[in-house]
């Protein structure tokens, strides 16, 4: 069993992590640092775009007597 | 039997059904009757039965090796598409819309419905799940019903129902009646939550701490930045030596990095957020006090606050 590959806020949140990590090490140049800081800045809009999408979406999918499937708008 | 105990029963117990039954035996001589008071009944079939076939379908799961903790896979932490088995008009669903749409916004819940309890209960189970494994994208499959009695629950203790769970192709929550109901789909789905809505606080993050955590990062980039420009500036103009030149060259297609970087940065900024209330403490030296240690008694600091900063010590 493999476990499902991170979608784009946990790849986001992690290299973020990393690169805030190397950003407070004292051994990294300052040519490095803007680099990452560069790629941070990147991966910031990334992580806050996700965070401004809309409401959860909810669908019902119901299968047709041909097997196809239909995906509609849930009203509950 | 005495009214004390008929309310133990619990439900009524219909005629002919076989029983087992704790009570005391008394003889009345002089009428020839033996009577027997009984304080326990337990109808044979209605437990016996159920509770055989349960025995004997978590046998068959754990030969298969479908109880293995080894199998159990992980959750993405940030799922795009959930599928959810349930009633289409009960209570679990009407729930985890709630709970959902409370803790985390981007996400999509593709309901797939079936029915729940009766005797068709586990065929339309299996086929709804079959559908999960045909969507696509899916990372994380949902699957359970609200609280009912032992027999309400029992399509998740069928066989049926217990495999196909096993077969999803994406990690499963198995999210049956109460904290008390442990149904054999908890077993087998990857984890078990007591209630549908635990289900879901499960599956999808908290959008507050997602967004806080995002906050501090984008200071700790900024500041981390900072301090490392600092770093090199000041050792710069310790050194008086001929490097000086060559760093000074250096630095400047740097700076002006920063500058472009600096109008970035007011977008995300992360004072933003103090606007919200928050504030941040700043020591002599230009850190940010994180810690208690940082602002031991009498230790003088800066107070950010959105509209300027305030000179404050430590208590």
């Amino acid at each position: 069993m493999t476990n499902p590959t991170p979608d784009s806020l946990t790849t986001d949140l992690r290299r973020l992590e990393e690169i805030v990590r190397s950003l407070e090490a004292e051994d990294t140049d300052l040519d490095r640092a803007l680099q990452l800081f560069e790629e941070g800045v990147v991966r910031l809009r990334g992580a806050r775009d996700r965070l401004a999408e809309a409401e959860a979406r909810v669908q019902k999918v119901l299968e047709d007597a041909a097997g196809q499937l239909n995906v509609t708008d849930f009203e509950g | 039997m005495w009214k004390t105990y008929t309310s133990k029963v619990g439900a009524v117990i219909a005629d002919g059904t076989e029983v087992y039954a704790l009570g005391t035996p008394t003889v009345w001589e002089e009428r020839g009757e033996l009577r027997l008071a009984v304080q326990v009944l337990l109808p044979t079939a209605g437990i016996g039965l159920a509770q055989l076939a349960r025995e004997r379908v978590k046998g068959a799961l754990e030969k298969d090796g479908l109880l293995d903790p080894a199998r159990k896979r992980s959750f993405p932490q940030f799922p795009s598409r959930i599928a959810v088995v349930t009633s289409a008009d009960g209570a679990a669903l009407r729930d985890i819309i709630i709970v959902t749409r409370k803790r985390w916004h981007s996400v999509q819940l593709l309901v797939v419905p079936a029915k729940v309890q009766g005797i068709e209960a586990p065929e339309t189970l299996v086929r709804a799940l079959a559908v999960v494994n045909r969507l696509e994208q899916i990372d994380l499959c949902i699957i359970g019903r609200g609280g009912g009695s032992k027999e309400d629950l029992s399509a998740f203790d069928d066989e049926r129902v217990c495999r196909a769970v096993a077969a999803l192709r994406m990690p499963s929550i198995s999210a049956v009646g109460h904290e008390t109901d442990v149904s054999l789909t908890d077993l087998v789905a990857d984890a078990r939550a007591a209630t549908p809505s635990a289900a879901v606080e499960r599956a999808v993050p908290n959008r507050d701490d997602t967004e806080r955590h995002v906050q501090s990062l984008s200071s700790r980039l900024a500041h981390g930045l900072r301090r490392r420009t600092a770093l090199v500036s000041a050792r710069l103009a310790r050194s008086g030596d001929r490097l000086q030149v060559a760093l000074g060259r250096r630095l400047e297609e740097p700076h002006r990095r920063l500058d472009r970087y600096a109008g970035q940065l007011e977008a995300l900024s992360p004072l933003k957020v103090l606007g919200r209330g928050y504030s941040m403490a700043r020591l002599a030296d230009g850190r940010v006090a994180r810690r208690q240690e940082d602002l031991r008694p009498g230790t003088p600091f800066k107070l950010r606050l959105t509209d300027g900063e305030i000179a404050a010590h430590a208590d």
